[in-house]
């Protein structure tokens, strides 16, 4: 318990990576809250990917972190232009009223 | 070790309970300053753990960068006012509540998976054999990334270049919008003139002077 294993930041990782998936499903509020919940469930791949690197001592984990940043980087500001775009032409977010596809 | 460990607790702590304040918060605007808190003490574990490089890149691209994105669209839209439906929904009261728990199931469902695989899970007795690129001795953290990201992941690295540019020219496009009135200057337009257009020759007579009606 006391020693800090690979097992205790995979459970950190399995931890943030669920809080983030019920975000997506549990809110009602607005988009830009579901945004922020696929940032944590990003978050959590690269809390995975980074504890693996440093405990088998291999370089590549950290790497990838940083593609997986990079892209994260790219997904928020498209993600947040979408959202502007929609807010001007329909004045809402609110995940309720968004309904245009009827999905 | 144990101040180690106390410091990782500590983290992790603060990172679970602002990663659930980011969801349950009721002003998005706490929402996106839970997601920085969140990002500072992941940030602190991967720094803990010896990932420097990359703790100081996630301050620098998430605090610095995108969380300020968050911000700056959740003030431009104008929703930091708007109440929180998460648990009392107004306009469609038994659509929220016939959403929550089944969401709530397939969270912890999902959980439960994740714990199972980590419990369960053992490295493959040759597996140190198998590496291919180990952390040198004596070099830091960033030195070791820098040889290997401009070498072996030259391609890679690249192409998440051009991943940022369409995203930034995607961005761009998504928002430009037209405005009427709007004094601009034309390249063209001045480049085009003629000495017929813009000029003319006025016989003026004596002490009557020019009137200009342009």
């Amino acid at each position: 318990m006391l020693e800090i294993g690979l097992g205790h930041y995979l459970t950190l990782g399995a931890i943030i990576f669920t809080i983030g998936i019920a975000g997506i499903f549990l809110n009602r509020k607005n988009i830009i809250v579901i945004l922020m919940s696929i940032e944590l469930i990003l978050l959590a791949v690269n809390i995975n990917l980074v504890s693996f690197s440093a405990f088998l001592n291999d370089l590549t984990g950290q790497i990838f972190t940083l593609f997986i940043l990079t892209v994260a980087a790219a997904e928020a500001a498209i993600g947040l232009a979408i959202i502007v775009v929609y807010f001007r032409n329909s004045g809402t977010i609110r995940v309720e009223e968004i309904d245009k596809l009827k999905g | 070790m144990i101040i180690q460990s106390i410091f990782f607790y500590i983290f992790s702590f603060i990172a679970i309970v602002s990663a659930i304040m980011v969801t349950v918060s009721r002003n998005t605007v706490h929402s996106v300053f839970f997601l920085i808190l969140d990002f500072v003490s992941i940030s602190c574990l991967f720094i803990m753990g010896g990932a420097e490089f990359l703790g100081m890149i996630m301050l620098i691209v998430y605090v610095g960068a995108v969380a300020v994105l968050f911000l700056f669209v959740v003030m431009m839209l104008n929703v930091a006012q708007q109440e929180n439906a998460w648990f009392q929904s107004k306009k469609s009261k038994e659509k929220t509540s016939s959403h929550i728990p089944i969401g709530f199931l397939i969270s912890v469902i999902i959980f439960f998976e994740l714990i199972i695989v980590v419990g369960g899970w053992k490295f493959k007795p040759e597996l140190s054999t198998d590496l291919n690129l180990s952390l040198s001795i004596g070099e830091t953290n960033t030195h070791s990334i820098g040889s290997v990201l401009y070498t072996d992941y030259i391609h890679l690295f690249q192409i998440s270049g051009m991943i940022l540019l369409v995203s930034m020219i995607g961005a761009i496009v998504l928002t430009y919008q037209k405005r009427e009135g709007l004094k601009r200057q034309s390249y063209f337009k001045q480049i085009s003139r003629e000495r017929d257009t813009s000029i003319e020759i006025v016989d003026v007579e004596k002490n009557k002077g020019v009137k200009i009606d342009a």
